[in-house]
C-alpha cells in the first residue's frame, strides 16, 4: 500500500473518529457543571473521616488504594523489563571499545551549568523527600516526590561529574529499594489482613489536627514507599540508558572533562 | 466556552495520530504517542471541574468551599508518572530494534519477518 | 477569588497554547530539535493543569514531562545515533 492511499484511509478513519467524539462530547454537561454525586461525598467526607487535608492523596492512598498498587506495579515492571532487555544486549556485544579520535579536543562542561547543579543536588533531594512525606497535608505525595528525588541524582550527572554520579548508583542499592518500596505498600495492606480487617484498611491512628505531620494514618507510611519506590525506578530506568551509550564508546567524549578510558564493559 | 476544551482534546488526538501514521522515525512515532497520551489528562481534568472552583486542599481554607473534582485529579496524577515509565520501555525496544535491523525505519522494520 | 471572566480568559490561552504545542511537536522531524520541543510542550500542560486548579498534577507534569521524559528521550537518541565511519 503506497504512502498515498494510507493517507487516505488514514483520512476517512480519523474523520470517524472525530465524529463519534464530538457526538459523546454533545452529551456531556458542559464545561464548568459538574453534575457527578462521587466527588461530592468524597470532599463532605474526606477530612472528617482520615484526618488529612489533601484529599487527592487521601483518595490515591486511602479510598483508591487499591488502584494504585496496581500502578506502582506498572512501573515496577517497566523498571524492571527496561533493565532485562538492555542488560541482554550488554552481553551479546562484549567487544572492546576502542577510542575513535584520540587527539579530539574535549569541550568541558560549562561553568554555570556545573555551579548550579552542584549547588541544586542536595536541596533537590531534600525537596522530594519533603514531597514525599507530606501527602496528606498539602498539594504533594509519593509520585511527584520520588521523581524529585531521581531529578536531584540526575544533576549530577548533568554537572559533567560522571564517575560520580556512577558511584552514586550501585544496583544493588536501587534494586534493594524498589523491592522496599514496592513491597511496603502491600506491606501495608497485609498488616491489616492480619488483623482481621480489609485488605490496605487504615489501621494506624489518626491524628488530632487534621493536616498536621501525624494525621492520615498509614497515609504517610504509603506515600513514602511509593517515594522511593519511584526515585529508584527513575534512577534506575537513567542508569540502564546511560550504560548502553557507554557500551561502544567508552574513552571518547561522553562524560564531559572526566569520561575518558574508563573502560568498563559491564557491571 | 462550554465545549472547547473537548474540542481541543479531539484535536489533539487527531493531530496525535496523524504524526503516528506518516512518520518515517520509531522516535518519532513514540512522541507522537505521548502527545495522544497527554490529550486524555486534558480530558480527566476538563471533565471533572466546576466553574468557580478552588483546588481540593483545605489545609487553611473552610472545608465547605466549592472545589473541583478529586478523583479525577487522583487518576491524572499517578498516569503522568507512569507513562514516563512505559515510554522508556517501549525506546529500548526501539534500540533493540536499532541492534537488530540497523535502522529505525517503521516501513523498513515492517519488511523484516521474525 | 478571581473573577470567572479573568478565569475563563485564562483557560482559553492556555488551551489554545496547548493545541498550538501539539501541532508543532508532531510536526518536527529532526530528534534533537524534537526533544526540546517535548520539554516546552510539556511545561505548556503544566500551566494548563494549573489554570485548572489542580497542583499536584501540575507538579507531576514539570518533573516528568520537562525533566525526565525528556532526559530519556536524548539518552536513547544518543544510542541509535549514526556513527561517523572512519
Amino acid at each position: 500500500m503506497t504512502p498515498r492511499q494510507r493517507l487516505c484511509l488514514f483520512a476517512v478513519a480519523i474523520a470517524g473518529l472525530v465524529a463519534c467524539y464530538l457526538w459523546a462530547f454533545s452529551g456531556l454537561p458542559g464545561f464548568g457543571r459538574y453534575p457527578g454525586p462521587y466527588g461530592n461525598v468524597i470532599l463532605k467526607n474526606a477530612i472528617t473521616q482520615t484526618n488529612s487535608t489533601g484529599v487527592v492523596s487521601t483518595i490515591n492512598f486511602e479510598y483508591r488504594g487499591f488502584d494504585t498498587v496496581g500502578e506502582e506495579f506498572i512501573l515496577f515492571a517497566s523498571a524492571a523489563g527496561m533493565s532485562v532487555v538492555l542488560r541482554r544486549l550488554r552481553g551479546e556485544h562484549d567487544t572492546s571499545p576502542f577510542d575513535e579520535a584520540a587527539n579530539r579536543q574535549l569541550p568541558r562542561t560549562s561553568g554555570p551549568l556545573r555551579i548550579v547543579t552542584l549547588l541544586l543536588a542536595g536541596p533537590l533531594v531534600l525537596l522530594g523527600w519533603w514531597l514525599a512525606t507530606h501527602a496528606q497535608a498539602n498539594p504533594s505525595g509519593g509520585f511527584q516526590g520520588g521523581v524529585v528525588i531521581a531529578t536531584g541524582i540526575m544533576a549530577v550527572y548533568l554537572s559533567g561529574e560522571f564517575l560520580a554520579f556512577r558511584r552514586l548508583r550501585p544496583a544493588a542499592v536501587l534494586d534493594a529499594a524498589e523491592a522496599i518500596g514496592a513491597g511496603g505498600f502491600v506491606l501495608t495492606g497485609i498488616a491489616a489482613v492480619a488483623q482481621d480487617l480489609p485488605f490496605l484498611y487504615n489501621f494506624i491512628p489518626l491524628g488530632t489536627v487534621p493536616g498536621a505531620v501525624s494525621s492520615g494514618g498509614t497515609i504517610a507510611l504509603i506515600s513514602f514507599c511509593v517515594g522511593i519506590e519511584v526515585a529508584a525506578a527513575f534512577v534506575l530506568i537513567i542508569g540502564e540508558l546511560l550504560d548502553q551509550t557507554l557500551l561502544r564508546s567508552t574513552g571518547s567524549s561522553t562524560g564531559g572533562s572526566t569520561g575518558r578510558g574508563t573502560g568498563k564493559a559491564g557491571r | 466556552m462550554q465545549i472547547f476544551p473537548f474540542l481541543v482534546v479531539a484535536w489533539i488526538v487527531a493531530v496525535g495520530l496523524y504524526g503516528l501514521v506518516t512518520s518515517r522515525d520509531l522516535i518519532h512515532q513514540i512522541v507522537c504517542l505521548i502527545v495522544v497520551q497527554s490529550s486524555t489528562y486534558v480530558l480527566l481534568l476538563a471533565v471533572g471541574y466546576v466553574t468557580g472552583g478552588i483546588a481540593p486542599y483545605f489545609y487553611d481554607i473552610s472545608p465547605h468551599t466549592t472545589a473541583v473534582d478529586p478523583v479525577v485529579q487522583a487518576l491524572a496524577l499517578t498516569d503522568v508518572v507512569v507513562e514516563a515509565a512505559v515510554t522508556a520501555l517501549l525506546l529500548s525496544f526501539a534500540i533493540q530494534a536499532h541492534k537488530r535491523f540497523g535502522t529505525l525505519d517503521p516501513h523498513q522494520l515492517a519488511e523484516f519477518k521474525g | 477569588m478571581i473573577p470567572n471572566a479573568l478565569m475563563d480568559t485564562l483557560q482559553v490561552t492556555a488551551l489554545v497554547l496547548v493545541a498550538a504545542g501539539a501541532t508543532v511537536v508532531v510536526l518536527t522531524r529532526d530528534r534533537i530539535r524534537l526533544v526540546l520541543v517535548l520539554s516546552v510542550y510539556g511545561m505548556l500542560l503544566a500551566i494548563l493543569f494549573f489554570v485548572f486548579q489542580a497542583p499536584d498534577v501540575t507538579l507531576s507534569e514539570l518533573t516528568v514531562g520537562a525533566v525526565a521524559l525528556p532526559l530519556i528521550l536524548l539518552l536513547a537518541i544518543a544510542k541509535v545515533r549514526k556513527r561517523p565511519e572512519q
